[in-house]
């Protein structure tokens, strides 16, 4: 067992778990994006930073990565925490401002418009699809390609892959819906971020085909 | 050859080496460093060898001593009559004149700009005068080709020792008493740092030299690499025998072609008479070091991303903890350092951490290379003790600013680093005083503007660069300096508007705090010094349409 205090709060929880487990399970509300309890942590949207007390100064980390340690004095609301979560989700908002879910994250950090201008896309990429199409599936029929704001997830090559299973996990963890399978009852789908189209097949995990035969 | 089995072999070989370099010989060393190269080195050096021919006169290639705004360097030895500047039209003059009569032809010497006087000898000239030289003293010196020159001149002594005379806590210990640290950024103590590596538990482990050198305008790892690989190689090798490492990596960009060719050279030969692979010098010891070559992204020199990509993923960086002491390299216990970290080791070893720390500031110790670019009159590498001031860096071996402008400030580490304005010329430069100052470090590439240099401007240059380098894993680093970027191109433009200046600094500071690696935090670096030392000159562009040093919107 080990003891830390979250925002004055004394914590007690066994070793091995982030702060931010620790934290949810006590209630202790930080916002997450890129998040996923079935995925490993990512690191990557920087909405659950949080500030640690150490004794060479305080520290920022994401809460998702960091591991809870006994000792460790962890501040989740400051205002340096506070002042990136809101410039976090401004940079969200101009980016997919469009979508429900983003201006819902960022109305709970306080956030109802954005100073910046971006190129406009509902993927926000949390690399939630791509991630769980890696390390659940185990079949990577999904990446990200290019790098800094060129970053789009996409098939190789940007058309179907052979390694896709028709799982359907990357719908079904997109926070945005940027990933959405139309015209199920078709006998071909079309995964439009993709402008590739698959012909529908049984998903080779559970045998489960789309239209329930 | 033989492998060497034992320490008396190494020394036995090292007698003969030492009698073959012969120093009181004629000799031409002909520069053929990248920089000498670029400047027409190798068509001087055909000229030579054709006119040399038969003649008792050996030419030797060396790389790259520093000096790359006067080559082609050609050195006449034993005199080390220093030649300049060059070209195959002067070769007949150096062997009819010099080599036969031994005059010194004065057109090809350097001019002292202070005084106006030729100075004849590599020694006397003002560029070296100016520096220590303790990890480049044989940069120049020595054909990086030729194994045999490392040898004689005391090369392997120091892994001879380490593995003979000392044990792996000892190296360990004798490294943290010399308070290395390292010198590719971060400036954390190398000998703390190779501790934490052995004491994590594990059979497996491996050391990796980070050769990446991405930084616009830095080149001084790569004048060790060209020049003298045996001495990374070997500081390799004994960090791998403290740590308990049985493998190591270098990964160097690709855009280093000769680095590469040289490092693969030195490699065999290290291989070929036992000092690298099974049982070095007899000693039990099994080490061996491979080569892995980047594919041109900066991110990729952060250590994590480095890693992922000798993995062979994509070269992302994670989040830390694990530390890569704690899980590195495919999970297993790793140490990476900077080409020069590891080349400082040999001499720490060979004459203690006494010697180490006799030089620099308190809590900086050694000499620390410089690579320096932009408007200075002598752009290239100059190795200098810790602590000496800015100003003796750039007006002494930098030899000043050219076309008689004054100096403005220097770009101190890249875009990663910051700016440092005239008014702190005479700051002692260590890890400290730089990172007061908003500036790092940095892996020691120095750009240096003046009068005519736009702060704005450059800034937007650094931002431009990293914008363009973010991996773009995390929002902050992805969006935000897209957005910083955006605003300076307007601010640059003639379109900045009332409160960008406010919001470029606010989204800097966020950007800094809340970014994944070492390069979204450093990012704003370039923004936020210029923004603390030249304000004005944002307020200009804003709120007057004015670019004071009229290079925007011309
Ligand atoms: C974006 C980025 C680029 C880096 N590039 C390099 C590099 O090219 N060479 C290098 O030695 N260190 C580089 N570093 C620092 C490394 O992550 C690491 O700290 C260093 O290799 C450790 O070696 P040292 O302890 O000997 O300094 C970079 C860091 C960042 C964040």
């Amino acid at each position: 067992m080990i003891t830390l205090t979250i925002n004055d709060k004394t914590i007690h929880t066994q070793v091995g778990r982030s702060i931010l487990e620790v934290a949810r399970d006590n209630a202790i509300w930080i916002p997450t994006l890129c998040y996923h309890e079935a995925l490993k942590p990512y690191g990557g949207c920087r909405l659950c930073l949080v500030e640690l007390e150490t004794p060479r100064g305080s520290r920022v980390v994401s809460s998702c990565t960091f591991p809870a340690e006994d000792g460790m004095v962890v501040h989740t609301n400051t205002k340096t925490i506070q002042q990136s979560r809101q410039i976090v989700a401004q940079l969200l908002l101009a980016r997919a401002g469009h979508v429900p879910f983003i201006r819902e994250l960022a109305a709970s950090v306080g956030v109802n418009d954005t100073p910046y201008t971006l190129p406009q896309d509902t993927c926000v990429l949390c690399a939630r699809c791509v991630r769980a199409c890696q390390e659940i599936v185990g079949m990577s029929a999904i990446s990200i390609a290019n790098r800094g704001s060129d970053r789009v997830v996409v098939p190789p090559f940007k058309i179907s892959s052979a390694d896709c299973i028709e799982c359907t996990t990357c719908v079904l963890v997109c926070p945005t819906d940027a990933i959405t399978l139309d015209d199920i009852t078709d006998s071909s789908r079309t995964v439009h971020e993709w402008q590739s189209e698959y012909a529908r097949g049984a998903c080779r995990l559970c045998e489960y085909t789309l239209n329930g035969n | 050859m033989k492998k060497l089995d034992t320490p008396q072999e190494l020394d036995a070989w090292r007698e003969s080496c030492k009698n073959e370099l012969d120093h009181d010989r004629l000799r031409l060393r002909v520069c053929d460093g990248t920089g000498c190269r670029a400047l027409g080195s190798q068509h001087v050096l055909t000229a030579l060898r054709q006119a040399v021919n038969g003649n008792n006169v050996e030419i030797m290639t060396t790389g790259c001593p520093g000096f790359c705004e006067q080559g082609p360097l050609v050195t006449v030895d034993p005199q080390q009559i220093a030649y300049q500047q060059v070209t195959t039209k002067h070769v007949h003059k150096i062997i009819s004149d010099t080599l036969g009569k031994g005059e010194v032809i004065s057109e090809l010497l350097y001019v002292d700009p202070s005084n106006g006087q030729p100075v004849t000898t590599e020694s006397e000239l003002p560029y070296y005068k100016s520096q220590m030289r303790r990890v480049t003293d044989l940069n120049g010196q020595i054909d990086p080709h030729q194994i045999e020159h490392y040898i004689a001149h005391k090369g392997y002594m120091a892994l001879s020792k380490a593995l003979y005379d000392m044990s792996p806590d000892g190296i360990i210990e004798e490294v943290i008493r010399s308070q290395l640290r390292g010198r590719g950024g971060a400036g954390f103590p190398t000998g703390v740092k190779w501790k934490f590596c052995r004491q994590s538990p594990g059979d497996e482990k491996y050391v990796i030299c980070n050769a990446d050198e991405g930084n616009p305008g830095a080149f001084t790892d790569r004048s060790l690499l060209e020049a003298n690989p045996h001495r990374i190689i070997e500081g390799m090798i004994i960090g791998a025998r403290g740590i308990g490492a049985t493998e190591g990596f270098i990964y160097i960009r690709s855009e280093y072609p000769l680095a590469i060719e040289n490092l693969n050279i030195a490699l065999n030969q290290a291989r070929e008479h036992g000092l690298l692979g099974k049982n070095i010098l007899g000693s039990g010891f099994d080490f061996n070091i491979q080569l892995r070559l980047g594919a041109g992204a900066f991110v990729c020199g952060e250590e994590t991303a480095l890693m992922a990509s000798i993995e062979g993923k994509p070269g992302e960086p994670r989040p830390r903890p694990p530390f890569p002491a704690q899980e590195g390299l495919w999970g297993k216990p790793s140490n990476i350092n900077n080409v020069k970290s590891w080349a400082s080791i040999p001499s720490i070893i060979a004459n203690g951490a006494e010697w180490f720390a006799g030089v620099g500031t308190e809590k900086s110790k050694g000499t620390a290379m410089f690579s320096m670019v932009g408007k200075i009159n002598n752009p290239g590498v100059v190795e200098v003790p810790i602590g000496i001031s800015l100003r003796e860096l750039i007006f002494d071996a930098g030899g000043g600013i050219p076309d008689g402008k004054s100096f403005k400030a220097v770009q101190f580490g890249g875009p990663l680093g910051g700016c440092i304005p005239a008014q702190y010329l005479d700051t002692p430069i260590d890890y400290e005083s730089l990172t007061d100052l908003g500036a790092t470090m940095g892996s020691g590439g120095l750009v240096v503007a003046d009068e005519s240099t736009c702060m704005v401007d450059l800034a937007r240059y650094f931002m431009n660069f990293t914008q363009e380098e973010s991996c773009g894993q995390c929002i902050p680093c992805r969006w935000g300096t897209k957005v910083m970027l955006d605003i300076l191109t307007r601010i640059c433009n003639g379109q900045g508007e009332k409160g960008d200046i406010e919001t470029l600094e606010q989204l800097a500071n966020t950007v800094k705090t809340a970014s994944l690696c070492g390069l979204g935090q450093a990012a704003p670096n370039p923004v936020l010094s210029s923004l603390r030392h030249f304000r004005d000159e944002y307020e200009a562009h804003v709120y007057d349409k004015r670019c004071p040093s009229k290079v925007c919107w011309k």
